[in-house]
């Protein structure tokens, strides 16, 4: 018969068994038949406990031998059990000897306790105040980070005013349209639903007062203030904020931004600027656009609420103050800023792996999101103060 | 794959070649290509049970394709590939999934799941093809980190240590299931000549141990030399395959000088100074 027995069915195999006796001071086991995975086999703790009740274990010096029995099939799931039994000898200063077993299970068995465990660290479950100070300590470190990533974006964006930032013209047309044109549907799509659901919101309650006319100017005066910018602020952070910190990050755990640094290029100026830049270029300009969709949006709604549309955008002409729409564009500004920050920082901070991947892409939605409306609110609160 | 305690004894002291000499393997005529773009043609050689089958060939010669051909992951263009006799695209999926049981493959880059730790990536195979209790599985994930030398490494996550030992735990990994077949994308990429070679005597002492038929690609001679006792030689140029047979064969008497060459690294015949 060749080497293995692959196909032989388990009903024609002799089941799987072990004999021990006790011969000169020593527990002689001999393993017989089947030893086969997916058989019925004796488990270590059952080899362990014959070994413990032949008394050896008192002595000063036990010494635990195996043998084979001429029928022995073995194949990891034996090899496993002698792996633990030799485990257990080695914790209990025990000799154990092998040397009556078929030479490769002989082997198998000293390479596998070739190399001494490592020391497994504790995995002690923290405290509550350990866990507040951890948590202290990742809010502390994420905003020194965020500086930090500040200072230098600030510094590459001197150097592009001096002339001397390292940036492709190129890259950054690519990142305009990628940002820009082929954002158009879904903003058109979301601000013109805002819209409509201001415009709602409005006339219901307008409606009480038989003032319905006056939803133009809550939809103009929601849309540019406020909404037309946020809303394309959420947009493009998990559409371009998300593709950034999946670009970077992917660059990151495949070593290209180890070779930009390495060829003395800054990965700020080459890689961060353009998709900086361009986001600032184009978010004004979508907001615009939201704006104006926006206020279709409400129209939409208030012609079918009985306002004419002539009166509705008449009205919306008086609401809407050029500080109104410059507050909103200035407003989208800021945002464009913080998305772009947050999509770099987490991809060019993201780990090597792919799960580090995935966890920048959505460190950088959420860092992203929190930012817009914490920015939102800031600056609402600075309008009022300036009466703007 | 089982072992018999006379049986093994026997096979390794005698090496038996008649018992070794059956046909695990056999390529049929294959060509590869992608699309319009031919990678090999006419490729023709069986691979025997017990070998240690080494395919080489310069970069991008299409060795790893080779490869992806034979576990089922690309479909040649024309031509068969019989594992055990059995065309893997012709099989039934029930037929698949058994052959691929039968398999453990290490990747060019380890192929571990990063988002699992050593002991959940050596899990995977076992949760899906045997119906040990979870302290069995354990048991079996501490044998097979123990027998790659990363006992203790149970709770670690890939990207925690470091490439020589991710290759280890890719072994660990591969070899869960006792497979009949063990293929191996370029093992020692990216290691040092000192964990390259303890990888490579890791190979040969577990196959040989577990009598499996283990299939590597590789370029590098000291693997090579270390481990194959049989190989087929892989052409970029005239894209097919240029000669088959022991490497240290082949060094000394190949027909094609670019083969002799490639085994000596490129310097003219030094047939008797190699390994």
């Amino acid at each position: 018969m060749p080497t293995a027995a692959i196909d032989q069915p388990a009903a024609q195999s002799v089941p799987a068994a072990f004999s021990a006796h006790t011969i000169d001071g020593a527990l002689v086991m001999e393993l017989s038949g089947a030893w086969l995975a997916g058989h019925p086999l004796p488990s270590f703790t059952e080899l362990r406990a014959a070994f413990e009740q032949s008394s050896l274990k008192q002595q000063r010096q036990p010494r635990w031998r195996f043998s084979a029995a001429a029928d022995l099939q073995w194949d990891s799931a034996c090899m496993t059990r002698l792996f633990l039994c030799a485990r257990y000898c080695a914790d209990h200063d025990i000799a154990l000897d092998t040397s009556a077993l078929p030479d490769g299970m002989q082997k198998l068995l000293a390479v596998a306790t070739a190399v001494k465990p490592q020391e497994a660290q504790p995995a002690a479950h923290p405290t509550l105040s350990q866990q507040l100070s951890a948590a202290y300590t990742a809010i502390r470190d994420h905003i020194v980070e965020l500086l930090q990533f500040i200072g230098e974006l600030s510094l590459a964006l001197l150097n592009l005013v001096r002339g001397r930032a390292n940036i492709r013209l190129r890259d950054f047309f690519y990142f305009i349209e990628q940002c820009g044109p082929q954002a158009v549907g879904i903003v058109a799509l979301i601000s013109v639903l805002v819209g409509m659901i201001l415009a709602y919101l409005g006339s219901v309650q307008l409606r009480q007062f038989g003032a319905e006319v006056y939803v133009a100017n809550l939809v103009t005066v929601g849309m540019v203030r406020e909404m037309g910018a946020l809303m394309t602020a959420v947009i493009m952070a998990g559409r371009t904020g998300a593709a950034y910190a999946a670009q970077l990050g992917a660059m990151q755990a495949n070593e290209e931004i180890d070779a930009i640094t390495t060829l003395g290029i800054s990965p700020i100026e080459y890689l961060v600027l353009p998709r900086f830049l361009s986001l600032l270029l184009v978010m004004p300009l979508l907001c615009i656009f939201a704006d104006v969709l926006g206020l279709c949006g409400g129209a939409l709604v208030a012609t079918g609420m009985d306002v004419n549309s002539s009166a509705f955008f008449h009205q919306a002409r008086d609401a809407a103050q050029f500080g109104d729409v410059a507050a909103g564009v200035f407003k989208s500004f800021v945002f464009a800023g913080l998305i772009a920050l947050a999509g770099c920082q987490a991809g060019l901070q993201s780990g090597r792996s792919s799960a580090a991947v995935g966890l920048a892409t959505t460190r950088a939605v959420v860092n992203a999101i929190v930012y817009l409306v914490v920015a939102d609110a800031a600056l609402n609160i600075l309008y009022d103060k300036l009466g703007i | 794959m089982t072992n018999s305690a006379s049986d093994s004894a026997r096979a390794a002291a005698t090496q038996a070649p008649d018992d070794a000499r059956r046909v695990h393997i056999e390529v049929r005529h294959v060509t590869m290509a992608y699309g319009e773009r031919l990678i090999q043609k006419d490729l023709n050689f069986p691979i025997y049970r017990g070998d240690v089958f080494v395919i080489m060939g310069g970069s991008g010669c299409g060795k790893s394709t080779l490869l992806k051909h034979i576990i089922g992951l690309q479909q040649p263009a024309s031509g068969e590939i019989l594992i055990n006799g059995e065309n893997f695209f012709t099989s039934s999926p029930q037929q698949q999934l058994a052959m691929r049981r039968n398999w453990g493959i290490t990747y060019q880059s380890g192929g571990l799941f990063s988002d699992l730790t050593l002991a959940e990536n050596v899990a995977v195979p076992l949760q899906q093809y045997t119906e040990l209790s979870p302290a069995e599985i354990r048991d079996v994930i501490a044998y097979k980190l123990a027998l790659v030398g990363l006992a203790g490494f149970e709770e670690y996550y890939p990207s925690e240590i470091s490439g020589g030992m991710q290759k280890r735990a890719a072994l660990a990994r591969a070899i869960a299931l006792d497979p009949e077949l063990l293929f191996f994308d370029e093992p020692s990429a990216g290691l040092d000549p000192l964990s390259s070679q303890r990888l490579d005597e890791l190979i040969l002492e577990i196959c040989a141990s577990m009598g499996s038929t283990v299939v590597v690609v590789t370029h590098e001679l000291a693997s090579i030399f270390a481990i194959a006792n049989n190989s087929v030689f892989l052409d970029a140029d005239s894209k097919t395959q240029l000669d088959y047979g022991d490497p240290r064969e082949l060094l000394a008497h190949s027909k094609h000088d670019i083969v002799r060459r490639f085994l000596a690294r490129g310097e003219p015949q030094n047939r008797d100074g190699s390994s």
